[in-house]
């Protein structure tokens, strides 16, 4: 059955309507090697049974005439998004055990499509950190390993690091991500996968667990650019439920897919050009443009000059509104309460949400809590809200002379598990490239585009106009047919 | 600006996080070294720049204005409101005594 895990969404999709397997075939295969991986640790909960529940329907709706868009289709679903009747953690100590009586709506929309879920993927918690390493539930392990001999247990990337190292190591073909400030794009450059973040308010965040409201956004993560488009088409769409949802009609973006970019132009921002670079991300860079350029595209040097400011913005932004956010977290409607002997109701609050919260979920809530109290609050979060304008300013600049704006996705690949822990900055500072067109509200995407001298890949990132998915969509199948990035992690687990 | 261990303590109370003399002692150095990287913000002219309040265009809407119109959001779900309390008593959420 290991040919079955190797298909893509499409393949598989496809596949099933024609009759080549069944979808029970495809969802047992993946449940095989999902009950497998248990050393990659990428699954909080694992739901063996909604996916062949999914599966079997989906082979009647074949015989009966009745085949849904995403019939036969296996996924994971990131442990942000609420699901009904299956425990969903954040991954934190303060949810565990937490079963919703609701649907998140992007998880809806996928089910209604005729995906099965093969579980809840393992994340940071509450989707703060770069390496998941600050989930409750244990590090996630990436699925590669550098080619120096070593044996060392490399970061699959954050947040959504649960969904990157199951995709990479073939336990699903697709999965949900979030991404506040890079947390579907940088995991999939750590991975060798692809993901897009659409524009801010294309996915509902009715159901997600909420960590910053002006920047969080859901969207598919998978091997290639089809299968990104395909999966973004089932996630997308109005709800009345979100307050900040696009009443947009979603594209057909998959139709529309083609990499001839003649008549585009892509901007190069040079900011991001920063010293002191890893090499091979600087020589990755120069071949994407390349690529760009032979798919037809007329390549332009674009300044974003602001770029420097953008994760000291977002890094008070963030954080002031997961302080706000976080604050439902009291002990008394949802949750783990901690009620010390003799407490009173502000001391079981206290308790509460020290018991429940990780270090870099404290650290987090302080900042935002500081940023925010009387005195500091125009000097800290009236500022940095000032200088998001500005760096959403650079990108409308800039978009006036290109269609979309090629840069990398991480300034390194993957680094080790533990190499960045001891100092919060270090690890804040991985995600450079990613974070400004989050505070722009951007859509963007990583796809994997070459391997470092380690044997580890790269992920450029394509960012585009708002509401412009096509053309990021477009601009990534131009580079995955150039760079035929086929490596893939030797299975070890 | 560097901050304390009592505006830390300070800062903890008011997000209603306990923490311990250690606790406090650690974040001194950590939330410092955060804020003294975000302080770099202070160098931008945001001279006539308004703060961000939308980042993608967008109107409020209104809903309806009828009762359960979303029979999600709507009323009469209290059993699956009250389905993951920590300590549900006769229908309602129950905390500590907070009168005496």
């Amino acid at each position: 059955m290991t040919e079955l895990t190797n298909l893509t969404v499409a393949e598989i999709r496809d596949g099933h309507r024609a009759g080549d397997f069944s979808a029970v075939e495809v969802a047992e295969a993946f449940n095989a090697n999902v009950a497998g991986a248990k050393a990659l640790n990428a699954f909080i909960v694992e739901t063996p049974e909604h996916a062949l529940a999914a599966a079997k329907q989906a082979d009647a709706d074949r015989a009966a005439g009745t085949l849904k868009p995403l019939s036969g289709v296996p996924i994971g679903m990131k442990d942000l998004f609420a699901t009904n009747g299956v425990q969903t953690t954040a991954a934190s100590h303060m949810l565990e055990g937490f079963v919703p009586r609701y649907e998140s709506t992007v998880s809806q929309k996928l089910w209604d499509a005729g995906c099965g879920m093969l579980g809840k993927l393992n994340l940071d918690q509450f989707a703060m950190g770069s390496s998941n390493e600050t989930s409750y539930f244990g590090n996630v392990i990436s699925p590669w390993k550098r080619n120096d001999g070593g044996n060392a247990a490399l970061a699959p990337g954050g947040s959504s690091g649960g969904s990157s190292s199951a995709i990479a190591a073939r336990l699903c073909p697709a999965a949900t991500g979030t991404d506040t400030g890079g947390s579907i794009r940088q995991p999939a450059a750590f991975t060798g996968i692809s993901g897009i973040k659409p524009t801010y308010g294309r996915c509902s965040r009715w159901g997600i667990v909420a960590f910053a409201s002006s920047l969080d956004q859901a969207g598919p993560m998978a091997r290639d650019v089809r299968d990104c488009a395909i999966m973004l088409e089932n996630m997308a769409g109005f709800d009345p439920k979100d307050a900040t949802s696009l009443d947009m009609a979603v594209p057909n973006w998959e139709a529309a897919l083609s990499s001839d970019l003649k008549g585009k132009t892509v901007g190069i921002p040079k900011e991001y050009r920063l010293d002191g670079i890893d090499p091979d991300i600087d020589a990755m860079w120069d071949a994407g443009i390349a690529m760009l350029k032979d798919a037809g595209a007329e390549v332009v040097e674009i300044s974003l000059p602001h770029t420097k400011y953008a994760l000291p913005a977002y890094y008070i932004i963030a954080p002031a509104e997961a302080s706000s956010n976080l604050a439902r977290y009291d002990g008394v409607r949802y949750g783990l309460r901690d009620l010390p002997q003799g407490a009173g109701l502000q001391d079981m609050y206290a308790a509460t949400r020290a018991e429940g919260f990780g270090p870099e979920v404290k650290r987090r809530i302080m900042i935002g809590t500081y940023v925010l109290s009387a005195g500091f609050y125009d000097a800290y979060y009236t500022q940095a809200q000032k200088v998001r304008t500005l760096i959403a300013r650079d990108f409308e600049q800039a978009f006036a002379s290109c269609d979309v704006i090629l840069a990398p996705t991480a300034p390194s690949a993957a680094f080790g598990l533990g190499e960045k822990m001891a100092d919060p900055l270090a690890m804040y500072l991985n995600d450079v490239f990613a974070v400004p067109a989050s505070l722009a509200g951007l859509p963007a995407m990583s796809v994997p585009a070459a391997l470092n001298r380690e044997g580890l890949p790269l992920g450029l990132q394509i960012i585009g106009k708002a509401f412009d998915e096509q053309g990021v969509l477009n601009a990534g199948l131009a580079i995955e047919e150039r760079a035929g990035f086929t490596a893939r992690a030797e299975k070890w687990w | 600006m560097a901050i304390d261990q009592a505006t830390v303590r300070k800062i903890a109370s008011l997000a209603r996080i306990a923490i311990s003399d250690a606790e406090a002692a650690a974040m001194e150095g950590e939330l410092n070294g955060i804020l003294g990287w975000v302080e770099q913000l202070g160098e931008v002219d945001v001279t006539g720049v308004e703060p961000m309040t939308a980042v993608i265009p967008n109107t409020l809407r209104l809903r309806d204005d009828v009762v359960d119109a979303d029979p999600l959001t709507g009323g009469n779900r209290r059993d699956d409101v009250l389905a993951n309390a920590p300590a549900p008593q006769h229908g309602f959420f129950g905390v500590p005594k907070v009168i005496e």
